[in-house]
């Protein structure tokens, strides 16, 4: 049977990929940038924009990071703003469980539940580093096993406490004088090894019973936990070969769950660039990563696998000859993939240094060659035909397209590439729900099987 | 000569479906509404259409309770409520000049979190955001967190030392929270951005600034991850009825609401707010004292006072409430608001018994007979809420001179 694609788009962040130096780029935090972004996203009928999350500024050499975009809104609010703008198009939001309390974040996103009409979305994610709680009171670091630990039961909180509403309670009668329908609407009691609380939640259940759940993780706990609880994946595998091994691998534990395969989206991020002629883009592209990868950056790069400070380095000439500074202490903070650096420097410094050799490159080249080339490169009918064919391979349900100029870049996705999909009848042409559980075709949620959902969490 | 009278403002407070119980049973109430975006957005572009400076939004972390100290188990009265900043938010960009006071709890919450809600408040709204942070001393609400022992309040206790220590307390984390809002808004100079292709920063870090702020409930490092809001610094609001609030507003604060009993009881109270703005050496800068008042609005007296009967009757109880109840018409309210303006506070904020009825009154009779009596401005003069109350955009505190 035909699959349905899912379409998403995130709002460029702060990494490389975002290419703030084009002439089109315009601002990562005033809300026409965002209104823009969301609006184009919702005239490509897409199922939901994302937005991630950072909680604290990165550093490099001690330092704030500074070549990279800096600074975003919050989460929640530039969220709730956006569905006063849009009418249709799911709300999804990053936010930590590390750095909040599950009454606040509930009652949050119940709020923009209510207030968008059924349209949210939550990205779970944890954090565990001291450098990011030196920002909050609840600081402090978490050991690994105990973060997932306490994400996952941060989770079954929050789920208890959108239960606490069955959806009946309100009864505003003016005649016979009844608000509600019983006495102690939203009462919970939860306790585990990271949350002892007690009382009534404050916000009535909200259009879609909670927001859609989305989990990032990679590892087999991070794994496990969306098979259990999640509701869409946002993953890293956007090709045909990797993006199937995950997509078995995460399906087929969701039996153990009790779950089916309908009931958990795969969802990889995916970059993309687009061309008249699969040749032009292919050119467009190469001028994008060489943006991407300027020289100031490729030497940030570099210091961040060698792990040490390399001033007056010369990114045009060939890599450092020695060895990474293997360490506990690296000298960039606040940035998820330099742990990847961090597993075995050494050995990847040498896989850097094969490929330099291999193709006569230089240290800014090789940076070039090993991050951030585009997933989908061609003309729209050659990446909306390769988008098909992942999706009907089950390589994913579909693709969160991050474009690389904001806020205009995602237009030429909407504009070219949508129309195709629609023309071949694998993506909706108007929306047929209000809801975005409606948009991805998950069923509604009735209390009881939520409450199913909240016990398999609490169980691991 | 005749002094041209000084200007007033005039805030609404929206709570639910107004501040009396019984508000929700009235015939033009909306109660299946008040969970939605289209009952706010309507309250708003209201209050907006009466060129009001600001509403604000009541919130809290727990259920609403007719009892100060726990929770009650009523059904006869609202319950439920949404996050008073993510309403804000949603109504905000669809309005162009009133301003947005939600309130948020500093017991509990993350000033981390808060400062870049409202930096965010303030770029979705063009600069009109500000925030009203209030405590939380309940003890169902303590346990909502279950992280802090907090000594409950007992009713019979209020007046022992250990329990004026805890309110103390309570009000001093408010002040560092508040602080710390204050110093991630400015953490950011106003210029960081500069995307500086040839040398491919973004940003001038050496105009972000660390706030390094260590206090004895929390420490916060800084950065924020928000850029500096359009404001420059969002309006910071407190609610208070003694003498420790009164600090709070006086040390921290833009705009006090304070709850007089009358004119004399409103000198004392704006006297006694300025003397702590002299000590905390902050008497030369603007901290506007609004009273609160609950108001009842009809036609007539008679009318005022048959409908607060009909509400009382209906709730089973007589109507009480921290702040004075006026009940009567607009221009026995306009008499009552210039009397108090005349005692030393610049402004009020409006408790609108019944919604939509006494907001309607608000902006189609209170209004117009300001106007009529050249207290009230005839359109928004200012793009941003500093702007409307006469503050400028003030100075980055990081920013060298």
């Amino acid at each position: 049977m035909t699959k349905q694609i899912h379409l998403a788009a995130h709002f460029p962040g702060v990494n490389n990929t975002t290419v703030w130096s084009d002439p089109a780029a315009g601002s990562h935090i005033e809300f026409d940038s965002f209104r823009q972004f969301a609006q184009t996203a919702e005239r490509g009928r897409l199922d939901f924009l994302f937005l991630a999350e950072g909680l604290r500024l990165r550093e490099q050499n001690g330092l704030i990071y500074d070549l990279d975009v800096v600074g975003r809104p919050d989460t929640f609010t530039v969220l709730a703003a956006l569905a006063a703008v849009t009418e249709h198009i799911g709300l999804t939001g990053t936010i930590n469980s590390t750095f909040n309390e599950p009454y606040e974040v509930a009652r949050q996103f119940a709020s923009l539940d209510h207030l968008s009409g059924g349209r949210s979305a939550w990205n779970v994610v944890t954090s565990w580093d001291a450098f990011t709680g030196e920002n909050f009171r609840r600081g402090g670091y978490l050991a690994q096993g105990d973060r997932y630990e306490r994400a996952r039961t941060f989770l079954a909180t929050a789920l208890e406490l959108w239960d606490s509403w069955r959806g009946d309670e309100i009864l505003a009668d003016s005649g016979t004088g009844q608000f509600l329908a019983t006495a102690a609407p939203g009462t919970f009691r939860h306790r585990d090894a990271f949350f002892d609380i007690a009382g009534q939640f404050n916000v009535p259940r909200s259009p879609q019973g909670r927001p859609v759940i989305f989990q990032a993780g990679d590892s087999d706990e991070g794994r496990d936990f969306a098979a259990a609880s999640a509701d869409a994946i946002f993953s890293r595998y956007s090709t045909l070969e990797a993006g199937q091994a995950f997509y078995a691998d995460v399906k087929g534990r969701l039996p153990r769950f009790g779950r089916t395969r309908g009931e958990l989206l795969i969802l990889p991020a995916a970059t993309f660039v687009l061309g008249d002629t699969n040749a032009e883009a292919a050119e467009i592209a190469r001028d994008v990563r060489r943006a991407q990868v300027s020289p100031q950056t490729a030497l940030m790069f570099i210091e961040q696998l060698w792990n040490t400070e390399l001033s007056g380095f010369d990114v045009d000439g060939p890599l450092p000859s020695f060895d990474p500074v293997v360490s506990d202490t690296l000298i960039s903070q606040g940035r998820a993939s330099v742990r990847q650096f961090a597993k075995d420097p050494v050995a990847l410094a040498a896989e850097w240094r094969g490929r330099a050799e291999a193709g006569n490159l230089s240290a800014r080249e090789v940076v070039i060659e090993v991050t951030g080339r585009q997933s989908f490169v061609g003309s729209a009918e050659t990446v909306a035909t390769t988008i098909n064919e992942l999706v009907q391979a089950d390589a994913a349900d579909g693709y969160i397209m991050v474009p690389h100029i904001t806020p205009g870049g995602l237009a030429p996705f909407v504009d070219q590439v949508v129309p195709l999909l629609q023309e071949r009848g694998v993506f909706r042409a108007d929306y047929t729900g209000t809801t975005l559980r409606d948009h991805l075709g998950l069923a509604p949620l009735r209390r009881a099987e939520q409450t199913t959902a909240a016990r398999a969490v609490a169980a691991g | 000569m005749v002094p041209t009278p000084a200007p007033l403002h005039l805030a609404v407070a929206l709570d639910g479906a107004g501040w009396h119980p019984a508000a929700w049973r009235e015939p033009d109430a909306q109660p299946q509404r008040l969970f939605t975006a289209g009952y706010w957005t309507e309250l708003a572009r209201h209050a907006e259409r009466g060129l009001l400076d600001f509403l604000t939004i009541e919130d809290g972390l727990d259920l609403q309770s007719d009892d100060r100290f726990q929770a009650d188990s009523r059904t006869d009265r609202v319950r439920g409520r949404l996050d008073a900043v993510l309403i804000a938010a949603r109504v905000a960009p669809v309005t162009r000049h009133i301003g947005f006071v939600p309130t948020a709890i500093t017991t509990h919450t993350e000033p981390f979190h808060l400062s870049k809600a409202i930096a965010t408040l303030d770029y979705v709204s063009a600069g009109r955001a500000g925030i009203r942070v209030q405590v939380a001393a309940r003890a169902g609400t303590t346990a909502h967190f279950g992280r802090r022992e907090i000594l409950p309040l007992e009713p019979d206790r209020l007046g022992d030392p250990d329990t004026r220590r805890l309110i103390a307390d309570h009000f001093d984390e408010a002040a560092d929270y508040v602080e710390v809002l204050r110093r991630l808004w400015d953490s950011w100079e106003d210029n960081a951005e500069i995307r500086d292709v040839a040398t491919g920063r973004f940003i001038d870090r050496d105009k972000l600034h660390y706030i390094d702020f260590e206090g004895r409930w929390f420490s916060v490092k800084g950065p924020s991850i928000s850029p500096r809001p359009p404001q420059g610094q969002p309006i910071i609001a407190a609610l208070g009825h003694a003498s420790v609030p009164y600090q709070l507003i006086a040390r921290s604060a833009d705009v006090g609401f304070v709850t007089p009993r009358d004119a004399a009881h409103a000198a004392e109270i704006v006297a006694e707010i300025r003397t702590e703005q002299a000590r905390a050496g902050r008497a030369g800068m603007t901290v506007h004292v609004f009273g609160d008042l609950v108001v009842f609005l009809d036609e007539t007296k008679a009318a005022a006072v048959a409908r607060r009967q009909r509400l009382d009757e209906r709730a089973g109880t007589e109507y009480h409430s921290d702040a004075h109840i006026f009940t009567g018409t607009a221009i026995g309210l306009a008499d009552l608001l210039q009397e108090w303006q005349a005692a030393g506070l610049s402004g009020f904020r409006l408790r609108p018994a019944a919604l939509p009825h006494d907001l309607t009154q608000l902006t189609e009779r209170l209004v117009p007979e300001l106007r009529r009596r050249c207290l009230f401005r005839a359109r928004y003069e200012a793009d941003t809420l500093r702007g409307l109350l006469g503050l400028g955009r003030p100075a980055n505190r990081y920013a060298a001179a």
